[in-house]
């Protein structure tokens, strides 16, 4: 095998004291071979971040190397001088990062950026260099390159955005790439161009590739070897097949194990005809219409004639890409935001257009749990405040409220006795937990989860996915349940709607969607996804 | 649901608090120094009849444009000679600058904390509603706007032509134009807070939307509020000292560092005491203030130091 592209031995790199641990890297040895690309998976906090950014020399002060080596082509980087650094930074390694949102400048134009990266570190005429970017972001496959090359960052959707940092970081041809989690913050469909495009550069470039990722499926459909990371030290590595199919270590294997399958299980009809519809809608529509002072309305349908029903005990999913108004959905049903159209029938009641006051006395029977569990609890309040809250509202005892709520903290398995403390002092997935409390102690008919598991790692998500599914069994409670994540909803869910810039597309049995899709969307979304068509090793 | 394992998961162990923003505003040598020299002016007004046994308002035609430094000599109503010593000189009616100063005072405390109180509460009440209910907004800002559009002393003028001279005028003149800065603060952290999911949660819990406001907004604002109200009673108490000097503010008779100065401005190049004295009065007590002011909005509120 020729020299690797980037070796580390024995990198050891120092936490801040009064951190929760010593060290973010502790003693990590692996390399990269030319044409390569080997993926660094683990959970949040496993030093993976930690480790890209000190091979690209961009670790702050606060966390230094203590020891080891990180070598690029033979040369040492540790230590290196910052004149050094800068000078092998794109020429020989490139890197790109996760959010291609603030990874460009918005005031400058692209081909100005990717200009800035030539100019540094060439002597090429102005005009050569124009030639050179058009070429290369042709080679990054975007439509109309000599268009591009003036245009702003606004102007671009995310996952052409993310094509420019690309090009930016290859186009100086680096035998190293360090890809930071590019596609966590793109949609499905545009991930799976992404991957296929960083493979097809890679591979004719032969450029070893660094790609950090903490989604399994993404690391099936991209990686030659397999690096997995707990607590800063390297658990186990080697080639892709063999880790996920065959994991050794059982870190690695418990994290295999929680990643959702991508085929529904057989699931016993929970819900059947004759049990209560719980909410339905009817051609239910949201409208954003921004009227101007002077005219000029324009008007955005966020969600158009959606139609649903949920029936007691039953989990229906809606599954969609940002901005298919899934969201809007829940929030017009949990009305926190007013519809602006059809009917919603809540028990038989319509609450589409009820008045605040008389909406008030309905408020208890839909509960929502929300995406970020850092923000969903008020950080000045315990959690035993915050889920006695609702009880309150409606009159019951601050002693039976709190006599409630301690059981529903055994209920999704807290201490009771943590009802006294604050938010800060639980992990994520703890905060969600304590969510589904706060909204199971208002009794209701109807949960509603809006991305209630996508901000959590992957073992912590199928925990809380695990207790989602007791309460709804135990509780015979409906659930709405929204994801982006097709995993996550051919698991859990007994119907699915598809969505797809505001409209439902595809509406029936999950099982049917998942194995036989109707809709070209819906084919589409799910050829997406990634690692599909890879069987995970099972616990 | 027996087969579920009945393991309870470990909240973590009560973490020790870290040291509260309150303790740590007593690490800041800028609210330290600040702090400490607004108290001693404030301890000056409030003990001024302790500092003084004469009236300030007290005209001693004999003892005119005295510099500081001379002795002056009266008769009490026994006959007897008292000397005292005119430390900071005496104006061109003979009254006790040092008196006046000390007694000036007050006038300079009381506006500026009634402004600071007076239009932090209007303001924050008023944010509040603005920001929380958006049929209020437009209406409500566009009041503000206007608002915002009248020079204080302009005002202040207007006011005092209709209803005369008086500590209220200035009060209520000063108080008005500074309402919608504090308005535009208060509404735009509620417009930030009011979509944070815990406040959704709240609602969708059916929590009514005063009490909303009261427990899950209301206290995201005091940090920022308590920096602005410094700025604030800084600003008023040099704008009172502007109004009294334009001859505009708080009646001539009234002792205040204002009027001082605007009694000394035509004899200022021979007598340059009447205007120093309460001039630099005046400048330790508005900075003492900001300098408070500054050191709360690091510790209170880092975000914005780094703006500002």
């Amino acid at each position: 095998m020729a020299e690797p592209v980037l070796e580390i031995r024995g990198l050891r790199i120092a936490l801040p004291k009064d951190s929760d641990r010593a060290e973010a890297v502790s003693g990590v040895s692996f390399s990269v071979a030319a044409g390569e690309i080997v993926c660094l998976v683990g959970e949040s906090g496993s030093g993976k971040s930690v480790i890209a950014f000190s091979a690209m020399g961009l670790l702050p002060k606060s966390l230094p190397v203590v020891s080891g080596t990180i070598a690029l082509q033979g040369e040492n980087l540790v230590g290196a001088s910052e004149y050094r650094l800068r000078e092998l930074r794109c020429t020989r390694m490139g890197m790109i990062f996760q959010e291609p949102m603030t990874a460009l400048n918005p005031v400058m134009r692209c081909g100005d950026q990717i200009d800035e990266v030539l100019r540094a570190h060439t002597q090429l005429a102005a005009a050569v260099r124009r030639e050179k970017i058009i070429a290369m972001i042709a080679q990054v496959h975007l439509p109309d390159p000599v268009r591009m090359v003036d245009s702003f960052p606004h102007q671009l959707s995310g996952g052409q955005r993310q094509r420019i940092m690309i090009a930016m970081a290859l186009v100086l041809g680096p035998s190293l790439l360090i890809a930071d989690e590019p596609t966590t913050a793109l949609d499905v469909t545009t991930q799976a161009q992404i991957l296929k495009l960083i493979r097809e550069l890679q591979r004719d470039r032969g450029t070893g590739v660094l790609f950090i990722t903490h989604d399994f499926g993404v690391v099936a459909e991209i990686a030659d070897r397999v690096a997995v990371l707990q607590y800063g030290e390297l658990v186990e590595m080697g080639p892709t097949a063999q880790i996920l199919s065959a994991p050794q270590h059982p870190y690695t294997r418990m994290l295999i194990a929680s990643v959702p399958s991508h085929t529904p299980p057989a699931r016993p009809p929970v819900a059947g005809a004759g049990d209560a519809i719980v909410l339905s809608t009817e051609a239910l529509a949201k409208t954003y219409s921004t009227a101007g002072l002077f005219g000029g309305a324009r008007k955005v349908d966020a969600a158009r004639d959606v139609s649903i029903e949920i029936r007691k005990g039953e989990t229906l999913g809606i599954v969609g890409e940002s901005g298919s108004g899934k969201s809007t959905v829940a929030r017009c049903i949990a009305r926190l935001i007013d519809p602006s159209g059809g009917k919603i029938l809540l028990c038989g009641t319509d609450i589409a257009r009820m008045p605040a006051g008389r909406l008030r006395e309905l408020r208890h029977k839909v509960q929502i749990v929300f995406q970020d569990p850092y923000r969903s609890l008020n950080p000045r309040r315990t959690v035993g405040e915050s889920i006695i809250e609702g009880p309150m509202n409606y009159g019951l005892a601050r002693h039976d409220a709190l006599e409630r709520s301690r059981k529903l903290m055994e209920l999704v398995r807290l201490d009771p006795g943590a009802l006294e403390r604050y938010p800060h002092q639980f992990s994520g997935g703890q905060r969600q937990r304590i969510c589904i409390a706060r909204a199971l102690a208002m009794e209701p008919e109807l949960l509603i989860a809006d991305e209630a598991v996508s901000a959590l790692d992957v073992s912590v998500q199928a925990q809380v996915l695990k207790l989602l599914e007791e309460i709804r069994h135990s509780l015979h409670l409906a659930v709405l349940f929204i994801t982006h994540d097709l995993r996550v909803a051919a698991q859990v869910c007994d119907k699915v709607a598809v969505m797809s810039k505001g409209i439902v597309v595809e509406y029936g049995p999950a099982e049917q969607v998942f194995r036989a899709p109707q809709h070209e969307y819906t084919r589409a979304l799910f050829d997406a996804a990634p690692g599909r068509g890879f069987e995970f090793a099972a616990a | 649901m027996s087969a579920v394992p009945s393991m309870i998961v470990e909240a973590p162990a009560v973490t020790a608090r870290k040291p509260g923003a309150w303790l740590r505003l007593l690490h800041n040598p800028s609210v330290l120094i600040g702090a400490l020299l607004f108290a001693l002016i404030a301890l000056m007004g409030i003990a001024a009849p302790l500092l003084s046994s004469i009236d300030p308002g007290a005209i001693n035609p004999s003892n005119r444009n005295k510099t500081p430094g001379y002795e002056t000599s009266e008769r009490d109503d026994e006959g007897r000679k008292i000397t005292r010593k005119a430390i900071m000189g005496t104006d061109s009616l003979g009254r006790d600058i040092y008196t006046r100063v000390v007694y000036g005072a007050r006038v300079s405390l009381i506006v500026g904390i009634t402004v600071s109180v007076l239009s932090v509460v209007a303001g924050l009440a008023i944010g509040l509603f603005a920001g929380y209910f958006r049929w209020l907004d437009g209406v409500v800002m566009r009041v503000m706007d206007g608002l915002m559009a009248i020079p204080a002393i302009l005002l202040a003028i207007a006011l005092v032509s209709l209803s005369g001279a008086s500590m209220m005028t200035v009060i209520v003149a000063v108080a008005i134009p500074e309402i919608p800065r504090v308005v535009r603060l208060v509404r735009a952290i509620v417009l930030s807070i009011r979509e944070e999911p815990y406040v959704e949660a709240a609602i969708s819990v059916g929590t009514p939307a005063v009490k909303v406001l009261w427990r899950h907004v209301l206290p995201n604002t005091i940090a920022p509020l308590i920096v602005q109200a410094t700025f604030i009673c800084g600003s008023a108490i040099l704008l009172e000292a502007i109004l009294s000097f334009l001859g505009v503010g708080i009646p001539p008779e009234t002792p205040t560092w204002g009027n001082i100065m605007a009694e000394g401005r035509s004899l200022f190049q021979v007598y340059p005491h009447n205007i120093l004295y309460p001039g630099a009065f005046l400048t330790l007590t508005v900075l003492a203030i900001n300098m408070l002011g500054d050191g709360l909005r690091d510790t209170l509120d880092p975000r914005m130091s780094k703006r500002l």
